[in-house]
Protein backbone atom coordinates (compact mmCIF):
# COMPACT_ATOMS: atom_id res chain seq x y z
CA UNK A 1 0.00 0.00 0.00
CA UNK A 2 2.53 2.57 0.97
CA UNK A 3 4.79 1.28 -1.86
CA UNK A 4 1.87 1.82 -4.10
CA UNK A 5 1.41 5.37 -3.18
CA UNK A 6 5.02 6.51 -3.10
CA UNK A 7 5.27 5.17 -6.92
CA UNK A 8 1.65 6.91 -7.46
CA UNK A 9 3.20 10.27 -6.14
CA UNK A 10 6.35 9.26 -8.15
CA UNK A 11 4.41 8.95 -10.98
CA UNK A 12 2.16 12.30 -10.43
CA UNK A 13 5.70 14.49 -10.13
CA UNK A 14 7.29 12.71 -13.43
CA UNK A 15 4.12 13.92 -15.25
CA UNK A 16 4.23 17.65 -13.37
CA UNK A 17 8.07 17.56 -14.15
CA UNK A 18 8.21 20.04 -17.71
CA UNK A 19 6.20 22.52 -15.61
CA UNK A 20 9.30 22.29 -12.43
CA UNK A 21 12.11 22.38 -15.03
CA UNK A 22 10.95 25.56 -16.28
CA UNK A 23 10.55 26.99 -13.17
CA UNK A 24 14.10 25.98 -12.47
CA UNK A 25 15.71 27.40 -15.56
CA UNK A 26 13.87 30.41 -14.41
CA UNK A 27 12.16 30.49 -18.02
CA UNK A 28 8.45 30.39 -17.46
CA UNK A 29 7.02 33.41 -19.49
CA UNK A 30 9.64 33.40 -21.69
CA UNK A 31 8.08 34.43 -25.31
CA UNK A 32 11.61 34.90 -27.91
CA UNK A 33 11.03 38.68 -29.57
CA UNK A 34 12.04 38.49 -33.33
CA UNK A 35 13.85 41.04 -34.72
CA UNK A 36 11.49 42.94 -37.69
CA UNK A 37 13.36 43.63 -40.68
CA UNK A 38 13.65 47.21 -41.24
CA UNK A 39 13.52 47.76 -45.20
CA UNK A 40 10.57 46.89 -46.41
CA UNK A 41 6.68 45.58 -45.98
CA UNK A 42 5.52 42.46 -46.47
CA UNK A 43 8.00 39.00 -47.05
CA UNK A 44 7.83 37.00 -49.97
CA UNK A 45 4.46 35.62 -48.99
CA UNK A 46 2.07 36.67 -46.55
CA UNK A 47 2.75 36.71 -42.62
CA UNK A 48 1.05 33.91 -41.72
CA UNK A 49 2.10 31.47 -44.57
CA UNK A 50 5.81 32.45 -44.24
CA UNK A 51 5.22 31.26 -40.44
CA UNK A 52 3.78 28.10 -41.18
CA UNK A 53 5.34 26.92 -44.67
CA UNK A 54 8.82 28.91 -45.06
CA UNK A 55 10.33 25.86 -44.69
CA UNK A 56 8.47 23.95 -47.98
CA UNK A 57 8.99 27.50 -49.51
CA UNK A 58 11.98 27.28 -49.36
CA UNK A 59 12.68 23.68 -50.07
CA UNK A 60 10.61 24.61 -53.12
CA UNK A 61 13.10 27.24 -54.13
CA UNK A 62 16.16 25.03 -53.68
CA UNK A 63 14.89 22.41 -56.19
CA UNK A 64 13.43 24.55 -58.35
CA UNK A 65 16.45 26.44 -58.31
CA UNK A 66 19.35 23.78 -58.21
CA UNK A 67 17.17 21.16 -59.94
CA UNK A 68 15.12 22.94 -62.84
CA UNK A 69 17.41 26.28 -62.85
CA UNK A 70 14.46 28.44 -62.45
CA UNK A 71 15.87 32.02 -61.09
CA UNK A 72 12.18 33.44 -60.54
CA UNK A 73 9.65 32.87 -57.76
CA UNK A 74 6.19 35.12 -58.56
CA UNK A 75 4.05 35.36 -56.02
CA UNK A 76 1.07 37.88 -55.20
CA UNK A 77 3.75 40.22 -53.61
CA UNK A 78 5.94 40.50 -56.35
CA UNK A 79 8.89 38.44 -58.53
CA UNK A 80 12.19 37.60 -56.46
CA UNK A 81 14.95 36.20 -56.96
CA UNK A 82 15.09 32.63 -55.65
CA UNK A 83 18.45 32.89 -53.28
CA UNK A 84 18.21 32.30 -49.49
CA UNK A 85 21.25 34.73 -49.20
CA UNK A 86 20.55 37.45 -51.56
CA UNK A 87 16.75 37.46 -50.77
CA UNK A 88 15.83 36.20 -47.33
CA UNK A 89 19.11 37.26 -45.68
CA UNK A 90 19.15 40.93 -47.71
CA UNK A 91 16.23 42.14 -45.25
CA UNK A 92 16.66 39.03 -42.26
CA UNK A 93 20.18 40.03 -42.06
CA UNK A 94 20.53 39.12 -38.64
CA UNK A 95 20.44 35.43 -38.19
CA UNK A 96 20.69 35.00 -34.21
CA UNK A 97 18.06 37.68 -33.67
CA UNK A 98 15.90 36.39 -36.54
CA UNK A 99 16.55 33.04 -37.40
CA UNK A 100 17.38 30.80 -34.53
CA UNK A 101 15.51 32.33 -32.00
CA UNK A 102 12.26 30.75 -33.02
CA UNK A 103 14.54 27.84 -33.99
CA UNK A 104 16.19 27.38 -31.20
CA UNK A 105 12.74 28.10 -28.88
CA UNK A 106 10.99 25.32 -30.51
CA UNK A 107 14.56 22.38 -30.93
CA UNK A 108 14.62 22.87 -34.71
CA UNK A 109 17.64 22.37 -36.57
CA UNK A 110 17.13 23.15 -40.28
CA UNK A 111 19.90 21.75 -42.41
CA UNK A 112 20.37 25.18 -44.45
CA UNK A 113 23.85 26.12 -42.65
CA UNK A 114 25.30 22.87 -43.45
CA UNK A 115 26.00 24.50 -47.16
CA UNK A 116 25.13 28.20 -46.96
CA UNK A 117 26.89 30.90 -45.73
CA UNK A 118 26.10 33.09 -42.81
CA UNK A 119 27.20 36.77 -44.12
CA UNK A 120 28.11 37.83 -40.52
CA UNK A 121 30.20 35.07 -40.13
CA UNK A 122 31.76 35.44 -43.21
CA UNK A 123 32.59 39.54 -43.18
CA UNK A 124 34.01 38.85 -39.26
CA UNK A 125 36.89 36.72 -41.43
CA UNK B 1 -21.79 -2.83 -35.27
CA UNK B 2 -19.19 -2.64 -32.92
CA UNK B 3 -16.13 -1.23 -35.50
CA UNK B 4 -18.69 0.97 -37.55
CA UNK B 5 -20.27 2.81 -34.08
CA UNK B 6 -16.72 3.96 -32.36
CA UNK B 7 -15.34 4.39 -36.54
CA UNK B 8 -18.06 7.21 -36.81
CA UNK B 9 -18.47 8.24 -33.04
CA UNK B 10 -14.74 9.44 -33.12
CA UNK B 11 -15.53 10.95 -36.79
CA UNK B 12 -18.30 12.83 -34.94
CA UNK B 13 -15.85 13.67 -32.38
CA UNK B 14 -13.56 15.55 -35.24
CA UNK B 15 -16.34 17.10 -37.10
CA UNK B 16 -17.52 18.34 -33.78
CA UNK B 17 -14.11 19.94 -32.98
CA UNK B 18 -13.69 20.88 -37.34
CA UNK B 19 -16.89 23.03 -36.96
CA UNK B 20 -16.20 24.34 -33.99
CA UNK B 21 -13.46 26.63 -35.10
CA UNK B 22 -14.18 26.97 -38.13
CA UNK B 23 -18.17 28.08 -37.74
CA UNK B 24 -18.50 28.86 -34.07
CA UNK B 25 -14.70 30.14 -33.44
CA UNK B 26 -15.36 28.11 -30.35
CA UNK B 27 -11.26 28.86 -28.95
CA UNK B 28 -11.91 29.64 -25.69
CA UNK B 29 -14.18 25.70 -24.88
CA UNK B 30 -11.55 23.89 -27.48
CA UNK B 31 -8.43 25.88 -26.48
CA UNK B 32 -8.71 26.58 -22.85
CA UNK B 33 -12.15 24.57 -21.04
CA UNK B 34 -11.29 21.35 -22.80
CA UNK B 35 -8.10 20.82 -21.54
CA UNK B 36 -7.78 21.86 -18.23
CA UNK B 37 -11.04 19.46 -17.45
CA UNK B 38 -9.92 16.36 -19.58
CA UNK B 39 -6.44 16.52 -18.07
CA UNK B 40 -8.05 17.42 -14.16
CA UNK B 41 -10.76 14.38 -15.09
CA UNK B 42 -7.42 12.37 -16.20
CA UNK B 43 -5.07 13.09 -13.02
CA UNK B 44 -7.82 12.31 -10.64
CA UNK B 45 -9.44 9.60 -12.51
CA UNK B 46 -5.85 7.86 -12.63
CA UNK B 47 -5.86 8.25 -9.33
CA UNK B 48 -8.53 7.15 -8.02
CA UNK B 49 -8.24 4.39 -9.84
CA UNK B 50 -4.82 3.19 -8.34
CA UNK B 51 -6.09 3.82 -5.41
CA UNK B 52 -8.72 1.67 -5.56
CA UNK B 53 -6.26 -1.07 -6.34
CA UNK B 54 -3.79 -0.55 -4.06
CA UNK B 55 -6.94 -1.29 -1.29
CA UNK B 56 -8.07 -4.46 -2.78
CA UNK B 57 -7.03 -7.35 -0.94
CA UNK B 58 -4.98 -10.18 -2.53
CA UNK B 59 -6.55 -13.49 -1.64
CA UNK B 60 -4.23 -15.55 -2.89
CA UNK B 61 -0.67 -16.32 -4.35
CA UNK B 62 -1.47 -16.40 -7.71
CA UNK B 63 1.75 -15.63 -9.56
CA UNK B 64 2.36 -17.35 -12.89
CA UNK B 65 5.62 -19.22 -13.64
CA UNK B 66 7.38 -20.32 -16.54
CA UNK B 67 10.18 -22.51 -14.75
CA UNK B 68 10.87 -24.74 -11.57
CA UNK B 69 10.00 -22.98 -8.30
CA UNK B 70 12.58 -22.73 -5.77
CA UNK B 71 12.66 -25.60 -3.12
CA UNK B 72 15.32 -27.92 -2.33
CA UNK B 73 19.14 -26.17 -2.54
CA UNK B 74 20.50 -29.38 -5.13
CA UNK B 75 17.09 -28.25 -7.72
CA UNK B 76 18.33 -25.42 -9.77
CA UNK B 77 15.75 -22.51 -9.84
CA UNK B 78 14.44 -20.20 -12.25
CA UNK B 79 15.23 -17.04 -11.31
CA UNK B 80 13.09 -14.46 -13.19
CA UNK B 81 10.34 -16.96 -14.28
CA UNK B 82 9.57 -18.60 -11.04
CA UNK B 83 10.97 -15.78 -8.61
CA UNK B 84 11.30 -16.26 -5.07
CA UNK B 85 12.80 -12.95 -4.18
CA UNK B 86 11.76 -9.42 -4.40
CA UNK B 87 14.92 -9.25 -7.10
CA UNK B 88 13.54 -11.29 -8.86
CA UNK B 89 10.06 -9.97 -9.08
CA UNK B 90 11.90 -6.93 -9.75
CA UNK B 91 13.86 -8.25 -12.52
CA UNK B 92 10.50 -10.25 -13.91
CA UNK B 93 8.50 -6.63 -14.08
CA UNK B 94 11.37 -4.73 -15.51
CA UNK B 95 11.64 -7.28 -18.28
CA UNK B 96 7.53 -6.99 -18.64
CA UNK B 97 7.20 -3.74 -18.54
CA UNK B 98 10.07 -2.43 -20.93
CA UNK B 99 10.26 -5.70 -23.08
CA UNK B 100 7.04 -7.51 -22.22
CA UNK B 101 8.50 -10.97 -21.66
CA UNK B 102 4.84 -12.45 -21.13
CA UNK B 103 3.85 -11.31 -25.59
CA UNK B 104 6.80 -13.04 -26.83
CA UNK B 105 5.57 -16.13 -25.20
CA UNK B 106 2.64 -15.53 -27.25
CA UNK B 107 1.32 -19.41 -28.63
CA UNK B 108 -1.77 -20.31 -31.07
CA UNK B 109 -3.57 -23.09 -31.43
CA UNK B 110 -5.03 -24.09 -34.69
CA UNK B 111 -6.55 -27.13 -36.14
CA UNK B 112 -4.37 -28.18 -39.32
CA UNK B 113 -5.06 -29.58 -42.40
CA UNK B 114 -7.30 -31.98 -43.65
CA UNK B 115 -7.29 -34.15 -40.61
CA UNK B 116 -7.82 -30.85 -38.52
CA UNK B 117 -4.66 -31.68 -36.04
CA UNK B 118 -4.19 -29.54 -33.33
CA UNK B 119 -1.07 -28.14 -33.52
CA UNK B 120 0.54 -25.20 -31.31
CA UNK B 121 3.01 -22.29 -32.84
CA UNK B 122 4.78 -19.30 -32.23
CA UNK B 123 2.84 -16.39 -32.82
CA UNK B 124 5.38 -13.33 -31.95
CA UNK B 125 3.41 -10.89 -33.77
CA UNK B 126 1.81 -9.41 -31.30
CA UNK B 127 4.80 -8.90 -29.10
CA UNK B 128 6.44 -7.13 -32.05
CA UNK B 129 3.51 -4.95 -32.56
CA UNK B 130 3.34 -3.75 -29.18
CA UNK B 131 7.48 -3.30 -29.05
CA UNK B 132 6.96 -1.26 -32.55
CA UNK B 133 3.99 0.95 -30.99
CA UNK B 134 5.04 1.24 -26.83
CA UNK B 135 8.83 2.16 -27.76
CA UNK B 136 7.46 4.61 -30.82
CA UNK B 137 5.08 5.92 -28.66
CA UNK B 138 7.21 6.72 -25.51
CA UNK B 139 10.06 8.55 -28.51
CA UNK B 140 6.92 10.55 -29.62
CA UNK B 141 5.90 11.93 -26.19
CA UNK B 142 9.36 12.41 -24.83
CA UNK B 143 10.00 14.71 -28.32
CA UNK B 144 6.33 16.65 -27.80
CA UNK B 145 8.24 17.60 -24.76
CA UNK B 146 10.18 20.42 -26.85
CA UNK B 147 6.88 22.40 -26.84
CA UNK B 148 6.96 22.44 -22.72
CA UNK B 149 10.64 22.86 -22.16
CA UNK B 150 12.57 25.85 -22.17
CA UNK B 151 15.25 25.96 -23.09
CA UNK B 152 14.98 22.33 -25.19
CA UNK B 153 17.32 19.78 -23.50
CA UNK B 154 20.07 18.38 -25.58
CA UNK B 155 19.04 14.81 -25.55
CA UNK B 156 15.54 15.73 -27.02
CA UNK B 157 17.41 17.46 -29.49
CA UNK B 158 19.59 14.08 -30.32
CA UNK B 159 16.62 12.36 -29.54
CA UNK B 160 15.16 14.24 -32.89
CA UNK B 161 18.12 13.76 -35.07
CA UNK B 162 18.59 10.28 -34.37
CA UNK B 163 14.71 9.85 -34.91
CA UNK B 164 14.82 12.33 -38.40
CA UNK B 165 17.56 9.75 -39.60
CA UNK B 166 16.39 9.57 -43.10
CA UNK B 167 16.90 13.22 -43.64
CA UNK B 168 14.23 13.08 -46.36
CA UNK B 169 13.07 16.78 -46.47
CA UNK B 170 13.57 20.18 -45.11
CA UNK B 171 11.00 18.83 -42.22
CA UNK B 172 12.56 15.38 -42.48
CA UNK B 173 9.50 12.46 -41.73
CA UNK B 174 9.94 10.52 -38.23
CA UNK B 175 11.25 7.04 -37.89
CA UNK B 176 8.78 6.60 -34.93
CA UNK B 177 6.27 7.73 -37.19
CA UNK B 178 6.22 5.24 -39.43
CA UNK B 179 6.96 2.27 -36.69
CA UNK B 180 3.98 3.58 -34.61
CA UNK B 181 1.69 3.42 -37.93
CA UNK B 182 2.71 0.24 -38.80
CA UNK B 183 2.21 -1.18 -34.83
CA UNK B 184 -1.12 0.21 -34.41
CA UNK B 185 -2.07 -1.35 -38.12
CA UNK B 186 -0.94 -4.42 -37.27
CA UNK B 187 -3.68 -4.26 -33.49
CA UNK B 188 -6.10 -2.98 -35.79
CA UNK B 189 -6.55 -5.03 -38.02
CA UNK B 190 -5.51 -8.32 -35.68
CA UNK B 191 -8.63 -7.18 -34.09
CA UNK B 192 -10.74 -8.15 -37.38
CA UNK B 193 -9.16 -11.59 -37.03
CA UNK B 194 -12.09 -14.73 -36.22
CA UNK B 195 -11.31 -15.42 -33.13
CA UNK B 196 -9.97 -11.90 -31.84
CA UNK B 197 -13.60 -9.84 -33.33
CA UNK B 198 -15.42 -12.48 -31.49
CA UNK B 199 -14.00 -10.95 -28.15
CA UNK B 200 -13.20 -8.01 -29.19
CA UNK B 201 -15.61 -4.99 -27.79
CA UNK B 202 -16.54 -1.59 -29.13
CA UNK B 203 -14.22 0.18 -26.56
CA UNK B 204 -11.42 -1.99 -28.46
CA UNK B 205 -11.88 -0.55 -31.48
CA UNK B 206 -12.60 2.99 -30.18
CA UNK B 207 -9.33 3.37 -28.59
CA UNK B 208 -7.99 2.26 -31.92
CA UNK B 209 -9.80 5.06 -33.52
CA UNK B 210 -8.95 7.35 -31.34
CA UNK B 211 -5.12 6.65 -31.35
CA UNK B 212 -4.97 6.51 -35.26
CA UNK B 213 -6.84 9.75 -35.44
CA UNK B 214 -4.07 10.90 -33.41
CA UNK B 215 -1.53 9.88 -35.17
CA UNK B 216 -3.01 10.95 -38.96
CA UNK B 217 -3.86 14.32 -37.32
CA UNK B 218 -0.25 14.66 -36.40
CA UNK B 219 1.66 13.32 -39.22
CA UNK B 220 -0.69 15.75 -41.08
CA UNK B 221 0.25 18.65 -38.80
CA UNK B 222 3.91 18.30 -39.26
CA UNK B 223 3.66 17.28 -43.60
CA UNK B 224 0.69 19.05 -44.64
CA UNK B 225 -1.77 21.28 -42.79
CA UNK B 226 1.30 22.96 -41.01
CA UNK B 227 0.42 25.00 -37.94
CA UNK B 228 2.83 28.04 -36.63
CA UNK B 229 4.77 26.11 -34.09
CA UNK B 230 5.96 29.47 -32.38
CA UNK B 231 2.37 30.39 -31.43
CA UNK B 232 1.67 26.93 -30.29
CA UNK B 233 4.26 26.75 -28.01
CA UNK B 234 3.69 29.85 -26.68
CA UNK B 235 -0.24 28.39 -26.09
CA UNK B 236 0.70 25.31 -24.58
CA UNK B 237 3.21 27.18 -22.51
CA UNK B 238 0.11 29.62 -21.39
CA UNK B 239 -1.54 26.28 -20.68
CA UNK B 240 0.98 24.80 -18.49
CA UNK B 241 1.18 28.17 -16.25
CA UNK B 242 -2.49 28.56 -16.02
CA UNK B 243 -2.21 31.32 -18.11
CA UNK B 244 -3.66 30.93 -21.18
CA UNK B 245 -2.58 33.48 -24.06
CA UNK B 246 -4.83 34.81 -27.14
CA UNK B 247 -4.68 32.61 -29.96
CA UNK B 248 -3.83 32.56 -33.46
CA UNK B 249 -2.10 30.40 -36.66
CA UNK B 250 -3.05 27.23 -35.32
CA UNK B 251 -5.49 26.15 -37.89
CA UNK B 252 -7.76 23.44 -37.35
CA UNK B 253 -5.40 20.38 -37.73
CA UNK B 254 -4.04 21.74 -34.59
CA UNK B 255 -6.89 21.66 -32.93
CA UNK B 256 -8.21 18.61 -34.15
CA UNK B 257 -4.84 16.93 -33.31
CA UNK B 258 -4.77 18.48 -29.56
CA UNK B 259 -8.58 17.66 -28.67
CA UNK B 260 -8.22 14.63 -29.42
CA UNK B 261 -5.53 13.82 -27.43
CA UNK B 262 -7.29 15.69 -24.53
CA UNK B 263 -10.30 13.48 -24.87
CA UNK B 264 -7.95 10.63 -24.82
CA UNK B 265 -6.46 11.42 -21.64
CA UNK B 266 -9.84 11.83 -20.12
CA UNK B 267 -10.93 8.40 -20.77
CA UNK B 268 -7.09 7.10 -20.22
CA UNK B 269 -8.95 6.09 -16.15
CA UNK B 270 -11.60 4.44 -17.37
CA UNK B 271 -10.17 2.10 -20.33
CA UNK B 272 -8.01 -0.53 -20.67
CA UNK B 273 -5.24 1.53 -21.48
CA UNK B 274 -4.86 1.98 -17.27
CA UNK B 275 -2.84 -1.38 -18.13
CA UNK B 276 0.31 1.41 -17.73
CA UNK B 277 -0.45 1.69 -13.86
CA UNK B 278 -2.27 -1.54 -13.99
CA UNK B 279 0.56 -3.67 -15.24
CA UNK B 280 2.86 -2.92 -11.62
CA UNK B 281 -0.31 -4.18 -9.58
CA UNK B 282 -0.78 -7.33 -11.42
CA UNK B 283 -0.80 -10.49 -9.10
CA UNK B 284 0.93 -12.53 -11.69
CA UNK B 285 3.57 -10.57 -12.05
CA UNK B 286 4.25 -8.78 -8.78
CA UNK B 287 3.97 -11.38 -6.18
CA UNK B 288 6.86 -13.65 -5.26
CA UNK B 289 6.35 -17.35 -5.93
CA UNK B 290 7.22 -18.77 -2.75
CA UNK B 291 3.81 -20.35 -1.82
CA UNK B 292 5.94 -23.76 -0.36
CA UNK B 293 8.18 -21.01 1.80
CA UNK B 294 5.57 -18.83 3.01
CA UNK B 295 1.81 -18.86 3.62
CA UNK B 296 -0.08 -16.36 2.21
CA UNK B 297 -2.83 -14.96 4.63
CA UNK B 298 -6.15 -14.37 2.88
CA UNK B 299 -6.70 -10.55 3.78
CA UNK B 300 -10.05 -10.91 4.70
CA UNK B 301 -9.89 -14.26 6.52
CA UNK B 302 -11.54 -14.26 9.66
CA UNK B 303 -11.48 -16.76 13.29
CA UNK B 304 -14.06 -19.26 11.38
CA UNK B 305 -16.04 -20.90 14.22
CA UNK B 306 -15.36 -24.84 13.38
CA UNK B 307 -16.77 -27.95 15.31
CA UNK B 308 -14.28 -30.54 14.86
CA UNK B 309 -15.48 -33.83 15.00
CA UNK B 310 -13.41 -35.23 18.14
CA UNK B 311 -15.92 -32.49 20.14
CA UNK B 312 -18.69 -33.92 17.79
CA UNK B 313 -17.76 -37.67 19.26
CA UNK B 314 -17.91 -35.75 23.02
CA UNK B 315 -21.27 -34.38 22.55
CA UNK B 316 -22.71 -37.65 21.02
CA UNK B 317 -20.82 -40.13 23.55
CA UNK B 318 -23.73 -41.75 24.69
CA UNK B 319 -25.96 -41.73 22.02
CA UNK B 320 -22.75 -43.60 19.80
CA UNK B 321 -22.47 -45.87 22.58
CA UNK B 322 -25.96 -46.78 23.21
CA UNK B 323 -26.34 -47.21 18.89
CA UNK B 324 -23.22 -49.34 18.89
CA UNK B 325 -21.31 -47.05 16.26
CA UNK B 326 -17.10 -47.74 17.43
CA UNK B 327 -15.58 -44.42 18.30
CA UNK B 328 -12.05 -42.40 17.87
CA UNK B 329 -11.58 -41.78 21.37
CA UNK B 330 -12.34 -45.79 22.12
CA UNK B 331 -16.13 -46.51 23.63
CA UNK B 332 -14.37 -46.50 27.17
Amino acid sequence: MIKILISLILFLMVVFLPVGYNVYTGKTAYIPVLQPPEQRGECVENVMFMRKKHSLLLEKWRDAYVRDGIKRYVSINGIYKISLTGTCLECHSNKTQFCDRCHDYLGVKPRCWSCHNIPEKVAKK
Amino acid sequence: MKVILPFFLVIAIVFFIYGGIKFYDAHIILGIIIPYVCFAVAIVGFVARVIKWAISPVPFNITTVCGQQKSLPFIRHSFIESPASRTGVFIRMLFETLFFRSLSRNDRAELYGNERRLIYGRDRYLWLASILFHWSLLIIVLRHLRFFLEPVPHWILFLQDLDSLFQSHLTPFYISNVLISMGILYLFFRRFKKRNYYISLPSDYFILFLIGGIIISGILLRHIYRADLYSVKVFLYGLIYLNPVPFGGFGVMFYIHFCLICILLAYLPYSKLMHMAGVFLSPTRNIRNDSRARRHINPWNYPVKVHSYEEWEKEFKDALKEAGIPQEGGNG
